[in-house]
């Protein structure tokens, strides 16, 4: 990424990622010898995170961003590309390998009311991760640690919530439980599947708080997220995906107010403003987003592109820097002008 | 087209569930609301605010375990004080609704076409050849080609099926359009769509469609974005109301104001705060104001006292006593 | 893809809570206390298990001696009366509850056991263990189970034990199904991805994350189950198939019949044994009724009822209806 990150090797660096989903044909489709299918989830994604940076994967449903955080923490095998973590390569590791870095890499889920086991006290839920990868051995001194993630993750006093049942907390409360599940082991990177999409709004900012404070802490976040608004606050740094692929990335701000793709300016355009004096005229993109399965020829955004040309439909654009903005600032758009 | 009678008019609405240890559950408390032909107007809240109970009772929709008091006038006629009797001849002729989640709520074996004529066919309005050309250009109306009425759900996308259960709602050319969370699980391209259509059928002159509508949902810069007015719902009660540029200027409650304040906003820099605590519980008689637990403004009045609903400006009420000055120059 | 959920409403619909009470710990006891039928079939059959465990000294007589006349009807002496070797009815039924409950219970054990393990195998590893253990619980599912029985009998003789392992190896199939379904679902949960994430190994996430989830719907497998044995002991003994040293409810009834209770009228050689089973089997079916009925609330048809809500006077309040 940019180099102006400094020359440590950054938390998590991915090139080139590629994921596809088969889809079954049936008895039917094999018979009439249809081609196999398969869904092209991820279609080459390259970025990078460094301690202490939050990134967030922004897009709509289809885009992959989260088939992209499911690569990353292999729940889900890759095709290609190469994930590296702390400059490890570990995107070919097999199971027995992968168990040390489960504790490096954590993941939040969306839904408050699904990620955390009904039948496992608040204890039971935070204690898991140290169980499982047998780290502490005197129960004071699990008990100890449970507390102090708790403590971490807003959930005082640590007392009050340990003995109780996800269905007697709120959804806000449940959320800190599955944020203090994460940070019992201390990741090093955390990854944030829409952490709040389902929090009522009061109760999101404690939340983001909470992920922003970690990250002041050292710790790596990529988020994603289908809010743009949140991203802005929140992130450093904000990659759009579109169909498989990042299609701009920067800096948060500057993706936001200053935005090059076009698929980013619509985007921004359709977000509703809080002022209601404020609101830009939205730029609405006609259709729906094409199925990742039969992808578009050359540009994968064009069939949609409100200021596409002829050469789009051949050429595939790669994300690259764009004149008249910072480096740093990428967009992948032929009709951009290049550095 | 606007006329200066309100085409919809809520009194005193009142719901209470019954709960099954016993005891009830005072759902909305005294919402009071009117609106004129193609208002749009936000009802907006969170969770257990109230506001899709308060739809669902001018609807008529409400479970056996709920009573209903109040009442809701349209076009002159109190609908709800014969109960189900008055409300049904009005249901989806003069109002109606489309529900959260609507999109996954139609019949995956019948074909669109045949679900939108539906409600024709059962309100007598039109059948057969009639009721298939007013589908087609209901179908038109919200965006979606004509041809598409002999498909099947599962043939059109979520942002697709959830225009047609707009036109569904509008099968029987209703005057007011009860909406309820109609983005909330789509992307912010296709939200943007189902807005702008929201928008278009409510200004639309010279047809009789001058639609009103209420658009239910938590999501503040939505409303911002669509609604002439606004009202914020807490604890089952309408704490503020008014024109959408005064609420987000100069809020007069509490909440109103940490809820933007807990809204991050695209391109603004503000801080983001979240509000602390919960809601109320609503099975229990409440003394005193119901956000004191969580305001950053309370005073003496607001423990013991409820407040009064009180209009500072015309047009924009509020149900908070820094709006009193009785109260806040007896406080200082 | 990752459409976004709508908001829950404090106000939960019902439904949905029912549905998340499964999930919580203390479901089944829930389920059972709550309900009037469970809790009639639990004494019921906590009451046949105490005499089949008591037997020896409940028994007024010893149930294999001539301690009357052949077939004398119900008297003061004889409760139930006599069968036709003269042996006391009422002892001869209450020796018979312990192999038929016994029986039952472990039969029914070994069928869980069987179908459990297959079911749980094959709905959380998926994929060609699924297939191939799948392909073989249809090829035990075709086998017709009377020719089995018979077959079997004839083969291997006729034992307690060799009844005890027919009837598991006829029955547990449908159990190998359900739970396959269950933890197919179940393994899909947020909670259990969540903890194969952090990296818990399969063995914990079987015990300790599905098998809980799947506990309430095995419990009323097994019951039923119990139920299902019992009578398919009592019908292989009826059949003659059934250990000639033995006393069980079932051998009973044959014995009555082969006795030819029928031409002498002796009501009471063949009536209670078949009550007896077919009380038992009904105890067993509300215990595990009232466990299915809590997993599936949306069974409840309360939900669907006409009735619409209540009017109250303008400013009513509480009371006021």
């Amino acid at each position: 990424m940019s180099a102006a990150e400094g020359t440590a090797a950054q938390l998590l660096e991915v090139e080139g990622l590629v994921t596809r989903y088969p889809i079954a044909r049936g008895l039917y489709g094999a018979l009439r010898r249809q081609p196999k299918l398969t869904v092209q989830a991820v279609n080459g994604v390259s970025f990078s995170i460094g301690a202490g940076e939050m990134v967030a994967l922004v897009g709509e449903s289809g885009c992959g961003k989260t088939s992209t955080a499911q690569t990353v923490i292999r729940m889900v095998a890759s095709e290609a590309g190469s994930i590296r973590f702390r400059g490890t390569e570990i995107g070919a590791l097999g199971a027995r390998e992968l168990r040390p870095l489960r504790r490096e890499i954590q993941i939040i889920y969306q839904d408050p009311y699904e990620s955390l086991d009904p039948r496992f006290t608040v204890r039971d839920t935070i204690e898991e991760p140290i169980r499982v990868h047998g780290l502490v051995d005197s129960s004071a001194a699990r008990e100890a640690k449970v507390h102090e993630a708790m403590e971490r993750a807003g959930l005082t006093p640590p007392e009050l919530f340990i003995d109780r049942y996800p269905h007697e907390l709120s959804g806000g409360q449940r959320q800190r439980v599955a944020i203090a599940a994460a940070l019992v082991l201390e990741p090093k990177l955390l990854i944030a599947d829409e952490p709040v999409s389902m929090l009522d709004v009061s109760v999101r900012a404690g939340i983001l708080a909470l992920l922003d404070g970690l990250r002041k802490d050292g710790m790596g976040v990529l988020m994603i997220t289908h809010d743009l608004s949140t991203a802005a606050h929140f992130a450093d740094r904000i990659a759009v995906m579109y169909l498989g692929r990042i299609v701009e990335e920067g800096p948060a701000k500057q993706v936001v107010r200053n935005p090059q793709h076009p698929y980013t300016k619509a985007l921004i355009s359709v977000v509703p403003r809080r002022d209601p004096d404020q609101q830009t005229v939205p730029q609405i993109l006609q259709g729906e987003t094409p199925n990742p399965i039969r992808m578009p020829s050359g540009c994968h955004f064009h069939p949609r592109c409100p200021v596409a040309e002829a050469r789009c439909k051949e050429i595939d654009p790669e994300l690259r820097e764009v004149e008249g903005v910072d480096p740093g600032h990428r967009a992948a758009c032929i009709l951009l002008g290049a550095l | 087209m606007s006329s200066r009678e309100p085409v919809i008019r809520v009194e005193d609405l009142h719901v209470w569930f019954e709960l099954p240890g016993g005891g009830e559950l005072h759902a909305v408390q005294g919402v009071t609301f009117e609106l004129r032909e193609g208002e749009r107007m936000g009802l907006v809240g969170e969770s257990g605010c109230g506001k899709t109970t308060t739809i669902l009772a001018i609807m008529g929709l409400l479970p056996a375990t709920a009573s209903v008091s109040g009442k809701v006038i349209l076009d002159g006629e109190d609908i709800l004080v014969g109960g189900e009797d008055t409300i049904s001849p009005h249901r989806w002729n003069d109002i109606s609704m489309v529900f959260q989640g609507a999109m996954n709520a139609f019949n995956p074996v019948k074909k669109i076409g045949e679900q939108i004529a539906e409600p024709m066919e059962l309100h007598g309005l039109a059948s057969g050849k009639a009721a298939r050309a007013q589908v087609r250009e209901l179908l038109e109306l919200v965006g979606i080609s004509g041809d598409r009425a002999d498909r099947y759900p599962h043939e059109f996308s979520g942002g697709m099926r959830q225009r047609a259960a707009i036109a569904m709602a509008l099968a029987c050319s209703p005057k007011v359009l009860l909406a309820d969370e109609p983005t909330t699980a789509l992307d912010v391209m296709v939200q943007a769509q189902i807005l702008e259509l929201l928008v278009r059928l409510s200004t639309t002159l010279g047809k009789e469609l001058g639609l009103t509508v209420i658009l239910v949902t938590h999501d503040l810069p939505v409303v911002a974005q669509v609604c002439d007015r606004a009202a914020v719902m807490y604890a089952g009660e309408i704490v503020e109301m008014g024109g959408m540029s005064t609420i987000y200027h100069d809020p007069r409650h509490p909440y109103t104001r940490m809820l933007f304040a807990a809204t991050p906003d695209l391109l603004g820099d503000d801080e983001v705060i979240s509000i602390p605590g919960a809601p109320p519980r609503l099975d229990r008689e409440l003394v005193g104001c119901p956000f004191r637990p969580r305001c950053d403004s309370a005073f003496e009045p607001c423990a013991t006292v409820h407040p009064r609903r009180l209009e500072p400006m015309p047009g924009h009420q509020a149900l908070c006593h820094l709006n009193d000055s009785a109260m806040t120059e007896a406080a200082s | 893809m990752s459409l976004i959920e709508p908001l829950q409403a404090a106000d939960e619909d019902a439904l949905a809570e029912g549905i998340a009470q499964s999930s919580r710990p203390g479901f089944v006891r829930t389920a059972i206390m709550g309900n009037r039928a469970a809790i009639v079939g639990l004494v019921i059959l906590a009451f046949f298990v105490f005499v089949a465990v008591f037997a020896p000294f409940l028994e007024p007589y010893d149930p294999t001696a001539k301690t009357g006349p052949v077939y004398d009807p119900p008297s003061s002496a004889h409760w139930l009366g006599t069968d036709d070797g003269g042996g006391d009815m009422l002892s001869l039924l209450i020796a018979g509850s312990r192999v038929s409950l016994a029986v039952g219970f472990i039969a029914a054990l070994v069928a869980i056991l069987i179908g459990g393990t297959v079911g749980v195998l094959s709905g959380f590893f998926g994929g060609k263990t699924d297939t191939v253990l799948m392909r073989f619980t249809d090829y035990m599912l075709v086998i017709p189970d009377i020719p089995l029985m018979i077959i079997a009998a004839a083969l291997f003789g006729r034992n307690l034990r060799n009844i005890i392992v027919i009837i598991g190896i006829i029955y547990w199939t449908s159990t190998a199904r359900l739970i396959r379904a269950q933890v197919k679902s179940v393994r899909e949960r947020v909670y259990v991805k969540r903890a194969q994430a952090l990296g818990a190994g399969n063995r914990r996430l079987v015990f300790k994350h599905v098998l809980p989830q799947v506990a309430p719907l095995l419990i009323a497998n097994t019951v039923l189950m119990i139920a299902l044995a019992i009578f398919a002991e009592t019908f292989i003994s009826f059949l003659g198939l059934g250990d000639p040293s033995t006393i069980s409810w079932g051998r009973l009834i044959e014995n009555a019949f082969t006795g030819e209770a029928t031409i002498n009228n002796a009501w009471w050689a063949i009536v209670p044994p078949g009550v007896c089973v077919t009380v038992v089997i009904l105890a067993c079916t509300m215990i595990g009724q009232s466990v299915e009925d809590g997993l599936n609330p949306r069974l409840a048809v309360g939900h669907l009822s006409v009735k619409r809500f209540r009017l109250r006077p303008l400013g009513g309040k509480a009371g006021a209806e």
